[in-house]
Protein backbone atom coordinates (compact mmCIF):
# COMPACT_ATOMS: atom_id res chain seq x y z
CA UNK A 1 0.00 0.00 0.00
CA UNK A 2 3.08 2.23 -0.14
CA UNK A 3 2.31 3.22 -3.71
CA UNK A 4 -1.27 4.06 -2.87
CA UNK A 5 -0.17 6.23 0.03
CA UNK A 6 2.25 8.14 -2.17
CA UNK A 7 -0.28 8.63 -4.90
CA UNK A 8 -2.89 9.79 -2.44
CA UNK A 9 -0.51 12.33 -0.97
CA UNK A 10 0.36 13.57 -4.42
CA UNK A 11 -3.32 13.88 -5.18
CA UNK A 12 -4.15 15.76 -1.99
CA UNK A 13 -1.25 18.17 -2.45
CA UNK A 14 -2.17 18.79 -6.04
CA UNK A 15 -5.87 19.36 -5.56
CA UNK A 16 -5.22 21.61 -2.58
CA UNK A 17 -2.93 23.72 -4.70
CA UNK A 18 -5.66 24.01 -7.32
CA UNK A 19 -8.07 25.31 -4.68
CA UNK A 20 -5.46 27.61 -3.25
CA UNK A 21 -4.58 29.09 -6.61
CA UNK A 22 -8.22 29.50 -7.52
CA UNK A 23 -8.29 27.13 -10.48
CA UNK A 24 -11.04 25.14 -8.84
CA UNK A 25 -13.64 26.10 -6.29
CA UNK A 26 -16.03 24.27 -4.05
CA UNK A 27 -18.33 23.32 -6.93
CA UNK A 28 -15.74 20.74 -7.98
CA UNK A 29 -16.06 19.14 -4.55
CA UNK A 30 -19.84 19.12 -5.02
CA UNK A 31 -19.34 17.18 -8.25
CA UNK A 32 -17.17 14.65 -6.48
CA UNK A 33 -19.81 14.21 -3.81
CA UNK A 34 -22.34 13.32 -6.47
CA UNK A 35 -20.14 10.50 -7.69
CA UNK A 36 -20.68 7.12 -6.11
CA UNK A 37 -20.54 3.43 -6.90
CA UNK A 38 -23.69 3.65 -8.99
CA UNK A 39 -22.19 6.55 -10.97
CA UNK A 40 -18.42 6.05 -10.76
CA UNK A 41 -17.71 8.11 -13.86
CA UNK A 42 -19.81 11.14 -13.09
CA UNK A 43 -17.00 13.65 -12.69
CA UNK A 44 -15.16 12.43 -15.77
CA UNK A 45 -18.38 12.66 -17.78
CA UNK A 46 -19.18 16.18 -16.70
CA UNK A 47 -15.61 17.38 -17.16
CA UNK A 48 -15.49 15.81 -20.63
CA UNK A 49 -18.65 17.59 -21.64
CA UNK A 50 -17.14 20.79 -20.29
CA UNK A 51 -14.02 20.33 -22.42
CA UNK A 52 -16.02 19.67 -25.56
CA UNK A 53 -18.51 22.46 -24.99
CA UNK A 54 -15.75 24.93 -24.25
CA UNK A 55 -13.79 24.18 -27.42
CA UNK A 56 -16.92 24.85 -29.40
CA UNK A 57 -17.69 28.03 -27.50
CA UNK A 58 -14.16 29.32 -28.00
CA UNK A 59 -14.50 28.75 -31.74
CA UNK A 60 -17.86 30.48 -31.81
CA UNK A 61 -16.44 33.37 -29.82
CA UNK A 62 -13.45 33.72 -32.11
CA UNK A 63 -15.57 33.83 -35.25
CA UNK A 64 -18.16 36.19 -33.76
CA UNK A 65 -15.43 38.66 -32.80
CA UNK A 66 -13.86 38.46 -36.22
CA UNK A 67 -17.01 39.55 -38.03
CA UNK A 68 -17.04 42.80 -40.02
CA UNK A 69 -19.82 44.02 -37.81
CA UNK A 70 -19.58 42.46 -34.39
CA UNK A 71 -22.84 41.44 -32.79
CA UNK A 72 -22.00 42.10 -29.14
CA UNK A 73 -25.23 40.55 -27.92
CA UNK A 74 -24.28 37.33 -29.61
CA UNK A 75 -20.79 37.47 -28.16
CA UNK A 76 -22.25 38.11 -24.74
CA UNK A 77 -24.55 35.14 -25.19
CA UNK A 78 -21.60 32.84 -25.75
CA UNK A 79 -19.71 34.27 -22.80
CA UNK A 80 -22.79 33.84 -20.63
CA UNK A 81 -22.90 30.17 -21.62
CA UNK A 82 -19.23 29.75 -20.92
CA UNK A 83 -19.60 31.44 -17.57
CA UNK A 84 -22.41 29.04 -16.73
CA UNK A 85 -20.63 25.88 -17.70
CA UNK A 86 -17.36 26.83 -16.02
CA UNK A 87 -19.27 27.75 -12.89
CA UNK A 88 -21.04 24.38 -12.94
CA UNK A 89 -17.79 22.43 -12.94
CA UNK A 90 -15.99 24.67 -10.49
CA UNK A 91 -13.53 26.21 -12.97
CA UNK A 92 -13.30 29.43 -11.01
CA UNK A 93 -10.66 31.34 -12.94
CA UNK A 94 -12.41 30.68 -16.23
CA UNK A 95 -15.67 31.85 -14.70
CA UNK A 96 -14.11 35.03 -13.36
CA UNK A 97 -12.54 35.79 -16.72
CA UNK A 98 -15.97 35.38 -18.30
CA UNK A 99 -17.53 37.80 -15.84
CA UNK A 100 -14.98 40.45 -16.78
CA UNK A 101 -15.38 39.63 -20.46
CA UNK A 102 -19.10 40.36 -20.25
CA UNK A 103 -18.41 43.88 -19.11
CA UNK A 104 -16.59 44.55 -22.37
CA UNK A 105 -19.50 43.08 -24.28
CA UNK A 106 -21.85 45.45 -22.55
CA UNK A 107 -19.58 48.37 -23.37
CA UNK A 108 -19.28 47.12 -26.95
CA UNK A 109 -15.56 47.37 -26.49
CA UNK A 110 -14.04 45.27 -29.26
CA UNK A 111 -10.49 45.60 -28.07
CA UNK A 112 -11.45 44.55 -24.57
CA UNK A 113 -13.42 41.63 -25.93
CA UNK A 114 -10.49 40.53 -28.00
CA UNK A 115 -8.13 40.65 -25.06
CA UNK A 116 -10.49 38.85 -22.77
CA UNK A 117 -11.21 36.16 -25.28
CA UNK A 118 -7.52 35.42 -25.19
CA UNK A 119 -7.55 35.44 -21.42
CA UNK A 120 -10.54 33.12 -21.20
CA UNK A 121 -8.90 30.80 -23.70
CA UNK A 122 -5.71 30.80 -21.68
CA UNK A 123 -7.47 30.09 -18.42
CA UNK A 124 -9.48 27.33 -20.02
CA UNK A 125 -6.43 25.50 -21.33
CA UNK A 126 -4.71 25.90 -18.00
CA UNK A 127 -7.58 24.39 -16.04
CA UNK A 128 -8.04 21.70 -18.67
CA UNK A 129 -4.47 20.68 -18.17
CA UNK A 130 -4.82 20.68 -14.39
CA UNK A 131 -8.03 18.67 -14.50
CA UNK A 132 -6.52 16.09 -16.82
CA UNK A 133 -3.64 15.68 -14.43
CA UNK A 134 -6.00 15.42 -11.49
CA UNK A 135 -8.20 12.84 -13.12
CA UNK A 136 -5.16 10.86 -14.21
CA UNK A 137 -3.95 10.77 -10.60
CA UNK A 138 -7.37 9.53 -9.51
CA UNK A 139 -7.19 6.74 -12.07
CA UNK A 140 -3.76 5.74 -10.85
CA UNK A 141 -4.96 5.58 -7.25
CA UNK A 142 -7.92 3.44 -8.21
CA UNK A 143 -5.81 1.16 -10.32
CA UNK A 144 -3.40 0.71 -7.44
CA UNK A 145 -6.36 -0.44 -5.37
CA UNK A 146 -6.81 2.69 -3.30
CA UNK A 147 -9.62 5.17 -2.83
CA UNK A 148 -9.54 8.81 -3.83
CA UNK A 149 -9.45 11.11 -0.80
CA UNK A 150 -12.32 13.58 -0.65
CA UNK A 151 -11.23 17.07 0.21
CA UNK A 152 -13.75 19.21 2.05
CA UNK B 1 -39.15 6.43 -19.39
CA UNK B 2 -42.14 4.20 -18.98
CA UNK B 3 -44.68 4.30 -16.27
CA UNK B 4 -43.96 3.87 -12.65
CA UNK B 5 -46.37 3.43 -9.84
CA UNK B 6 -46.95 7.08 -9.16
CA UNK B 7 -47.31 6.55 -5.44
CA UNK B 8 -43.82 5.33 -4.85
CA UNK B 9 -41.71 7.93 -6.61
CA UNK B 10 -41.88 11.59 -7.39
CA UNK B 11 -41.25 12.52 -10.97
CA UNK B 12 -39.41 15.74 -11.71
CA UNK B 13 -39.15 17.37 -15.11
CA UNK B 14 -35.91 19.35 -15.45
CA UNK B 15 -35.54 21.95 -18.17
CA UNK B 16 -32.19 23.46 -19.17
CA UNK B 17 -30.54 24.27 -22.46
CA UNK B 18 -27.08 23.52 -21.05
CA UNK B 19 -26.04 19.89 -21.28
CA UNK B 20 -23.73 20.18 -18.30
CA UNK B 21 -26.45 21.65 -16.15
CA UNK B 22 -28.90 18.98 -17.28
CA UNK B 23 -26.42 16.30 -16.24
CA UNK B 24 -25.89 18.02 -12.94
CA UNK B 25 -29.53 18.52 -12.04
CA UNK B 26 -30.34 15.00 -13.14
CA UNK B 27 -27.69 13.59 -10.84
CA UNK B 28 -28.77 15.82 -7.96
CA UNK B 29 -32.37 14.74 -8.34
CA UNK B 30 -31.58 11.05 -8.76
CA UNK B 31 -29.37 11.17 -5.68
CA UNK B 32 -32.49 12.33 -3.85
CA UNK B 33 -34.37 9.34 -5.26
CA UNK B 34 -36.56 11.23 -7.68
CA UNK B 35 -37.45 9.95 -11.08
CA UNK B 36 -36.11 12.46 -13.59
CA UNK B 37 -36.84 13.51 -17.14
CA UNK B 38 -34.67 16.20 -18.69
CA UNK B 39 -35.48 18.33 -21.72
CA UNK B 40 -33.51 21.12 -23.32
CA UNK B 41 -36.23 23.67 -23.98
CA UNK B 42 -39.45 25.16 -22.67
CA UNK B 43 -41.41 24.03 -25.69
CA UNK B 44 -40.26 20.45 -25.23
CA UNK B 45 -41.24 20.72 -21.59
CA UNK B 46 -44.76 21.78 -22.56
CA UNK B 47 -44.95 18.93 -25.04
CA UNK B 48 -43.92 16.49 -22.36
CA UNK B 49 -46.52 17.91 -20.02
CA UNK B 50 -49.15 17.26 -22.65
CA UNK B 51 -49.71 20.87 -23.56
CA UNK B 52 -49.29 22.45 -26.95
CA UNK B 53 -48.42 26.12 -27.40
CA UNK B 54 -52.06 27.18 -27.20
CA UNK B 55 -52.44 26.01 -23.65
CA UNK B 56 -54.95 23.36 -24.56
CA UNK B 57 -54.78 19.87 -23.25
CA UNK B 58 -53.52 17.73 -26.08
CA UNK B 59 -55.70 14.68 -25.47
CA UNK B 60 -58.72 16.73 -26.51
CA UNK B 61 -57.13 18.27 -29.55
CA UNK B 62 -56.54 16.51 -32.82
CA UNK B 63 -54.94 18.62 -35.51
CA UNK B 64 -51.99 20.35 -33.95
CA UNK B 65 -51.30 18.25 -30.92
CA UNK B 66 -48.07 16.30 -30.75
CA UNK B 67 -48.03 12.53 -30.73
CA UNK B 68 -47.03 12.40 -27.11
CA UNK B 69 -49.95 11.92 -24.80
CA UNK B 70 -48.57 12.32 -21.37
CA UNK B 71 -49.29 9.27 -19.27
CA UNK B 72 -46.58 9.83 -16.72
CA UNK B 73 -47.43 12.23 -13.98
CA UNK B 74 -45.04 15.12 -13.36
CA UNK B 75 -44.87 16.24 -9.77
CA UNK B 76 -42.54 19.17 -10.13
CA UNK B 77 -40.91 21.22 -12.86
CA UNK B 78 -37.47 22.71 -12.31
CA UNK B 79 -36.33 25.05 -15.03
CA UNK B 80 -33.45 27.30 -15.96
CA UNK B 81 -34.42 30.94 -16.37
CA UNK B 82 -32.20 31.95 -19.29
CA UNK B 83 -32.99 29.83 -22.29
CA UNK B 84 -33.24 30.73 -25.97
CA UNK B 85 -36.79 30.94 -27.27
CA UNK B 86 -39.02 30.30 -24.32
CA UNK B 87 -37.46 31.45 -21.06
CA UNK B 88 -38.04 29.71 -17.76
CA UNK B 89 -40.29 32.57 -16.83
CA UNK B 90 -42.39 32.08 -19.98
CA UNK B 91 -42.64 28.39 -19.18
CA UNK B 92 -43.68 29.15 -15.61
CA UNK B 93 -46.42 31.45 -16.89
CA UNK B 94 -47.75 28.91 -19.35
CA UNK B 95 -47.88 26.25 -16.68
CA UNK B 96 -49.68 28.49 -14.21
CA UNK B 97 -52.14 29.61 -16.89
CA UNK B 98 -53.07 26.05 -17.71
CA UNK B 99 -56.02 24.65 -15.83
CA UNK B 100 -54.58 21.17 -16.01
CA UNK B 101 -51.04 22.06 -15.01
CA UNK B 102 -51.33 25.01 -12.65
CA UNK B 103 -50.98 22.85 -9.57
CA UNK B 104 -47.60 21.54 -10.55
CA UNK B 105 -44.96 23.28 -8.44
CA UNK B 106 -42.36 25.11 -10.51
CA UNK B 107 -38.86 25.98 -9.39
CA UNK B 108 -36.61 28.42 -11.24
CA UNK B 109 -32.82 28.20 -11.48
CA UNK B 110 -30.62 31.06 -12.54
CA UNK B 111 -26.93 31.87 -12.65
CA UNK B 112 -27.72 35.51 -12.02
CA UNK B 113 -28.80 36.98 -8.73
CA UNK B 114 -31.19 39.68 -9.88
CA UNK B 115 -33.74 40.61 -7.20
CA UNK B 116 -36.35 41.91 -9.64
CA UNK B 117 -36.08 38.69 -11.60
CA UNK B 118 -36.52 36.65 -8.46
CA UNK B 119 -39.57 38.54 -7.26
CA UNK B 120 -41.14 38.43 -10.71
CA UNK B 121 -40.85 34.66 -10.70
CA UNK B 122 -42.17 34.29 -7.18
CA UNK B 123 -45.12 36.52 -8.01
CA UNK B 124 -45.90 34.40 -11.01
CA UNK B 125 -46.13 31.38 -8.74
CA UNK B 126 -42.68 29.84 -8.57
CA UNK B 127 -42.14 27.88 -5.39
CA UNK B 128 -38.43 28.44 -5.12
CA UNK B 129 -35.65 30.27 -6.90
CA UNK B 130 -32.26 28.56 -6.87
CA UNK B 131 -29.01 30.25 -7.75
CA UNK B 132 -26.71 28.18 -9.89
CA UNK B 133 -24.77 26.08 -9.45
CA UNK B 134 -27.53 24.17 -7.73
CA UNK B 135 -26.52 22.03 -4.80
CA UNK B 136 -27.87 19.11 -2.85
CA UNK B 137 -29.02 21.48 -0.09
CA UNK B 138 -31.23 23.24 -2.65
CA UNK B 139 -32.70 19.98 -3.92
CA UNK B 140 -33.54 19.06 -0.33
CA UNK B 141 -35.90 22.03 -0.30
CA UNK B 142 -38.09 20.44 -2.95
CA UNK B 143 -39.56 17.72 -0.77
CA UNK B 144 -42.25 19.77 1.01
CA UNK B 145 -43.55 21.13 -2.30
CA UNK B 146 -43.77 17.64 -3.71
CA UNK B 147 -45.44 16.22 -0.63
CA UNK B 148 -48.09 18.91 -0.61
CA UNK B 149 -49.22 18.52 -4.17
CA UNK B 150 -49.06 14.76 -4.20
CA UNK B 151 -51.90 14.42 -1.76
CA UNK B 152 -54.03 17.09 -3.42
CA UNK B 153 -53.43 15.68 -6.88
CA UNK B 154 -54.92 12.32 -6.01
CA UNK B 155 -58.16 13.97 -5.01
CA UNK B 156 -58.19 16.41 -7.91
CA UNK B 157 -57.84 13.52 -10.36
CA UNK B 158 -61.03 12.02 -9.00
CA UNK B 159 -62.86 15.30 -9.37
CA UNK B 160 -61.63 15.84 -12.91
CA UNK B 161 -63.16 12.56 -13.88
CA UNK B 162 -66.50 13.65 -12.45
CA UNK B 163 -67.13 16.80 -14.41
CA UNK B 164 -64.80 18.74 -16.66
CA UNK B 165 -67.01 21.47 -18.04
CA UNK B 166 -69.02 22.72 -15.15
CA UNK B 167 -70.43 26.20 -15.63
CA UNK B 168 -70.01 26.79 -11.94
CA UNK B 169 -66.64 27.96 -10.92
CA UNK B 170 -65.37 26.99 -7.53
CA UNK B 171 -61.99 27.31 -5.94
CA UNK B 172 -60.92 24.20 -4.16
CA UNK B 173 -59.66 24.66 -0.66
CA UNK B 174 -56.74 22.44 -1.57
CA UNK B 175 -55.39 25.50 -3.26
CA UNK B 176 -55.52 27.57 -0.13
CA UNK B 177 -52.05 26.45 0.91
CA UNK B 178 -50.71 27.30 -2.51
CA UNK B 179 -52.40 30.70 -2.47
CA UNK B 180 -50.17 31.81 0.35
CA UNK B 181 -47.27 31.79 -2.03
CA UNK B 182 -49.03 32.91 -5.16
CA UNK B 183 -49.94 36.46 -4.42
CA UNK B 184 -51.82 37.52 -7.51
CA UNK B 185 -52.71 34.21 -9.02
CA UNK B 186 -55.84 32.55 -7.82
CA UNK B 187 -57.47 35.47 -6.13
CA UNK B 188 -59.71 36.41 -9.01
CA UNK B 189 -61.88 33.88 -10.76
CA UNK B 190 -61.28 33.85 -14.46
CA UNK B 191 -63.92 32.53 -16.80
CA UNK B 192 -61.22 30.65 -18.71
CA UNK B 193 -60.39 28.55 -15.75
CA UNK B 194 -63.33 26.37 -15.11
CA UNK B 195 -62.82 23.99 -12.31
CA UNK B 196 -64.60 20.80 -11.56
CA UNK B 197 -67.60 21.13 -9.34
CA UNK B 198 -66.74 20.65 -5.75
CA UNK B 199 -68.61 17.54 -4.71
CA UNK B 200 -68.11 17.91 -1.05
CA UNK B 201 -64.99 15.82 -0.71
CA UNK B 202 -63.23 16.55 2.46
CA UNK B 203 -59.76 17.60 1.54
CA UNK B 204 -56.97 16.89 3.89
CA UNK B 205 -54.06 19.11 2.97
CA UNK B 206 -50.75 19.46 4.73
Amino acid sequence: MEIVGQLQKQYVDFINSLFREGYLDDQYVQLQKLQDDSNPEFVVEVVSIFFEDSEKLLNDLASSIQQQVVDFKKVDGYVHQFKGSSSSVGAQRVKNACVAFRNFCEEKNLDGCSRFLNLVKQEFYLVKNKLETLLRLEQQILQAGGTVPLIE
Amino acid sequence: MGMTTADSQFHVLAVDDSLIDRKLIERLLKTSSYQVTTVDSGSKALEFLGLNENNRNTPNETSVSPEIHQEVEVNLVITDYCMPGMTGYDLLKKIKESSSLKNIPVVIMSSENIPSRISRCMEEGAEEFFLKPVRLSDVNKLKPHLMRTKCCKNIQNQENQENNQSPEIQLQTAQSNNNNKRKAMDEGISPDRTRPRYNGFTLVSN
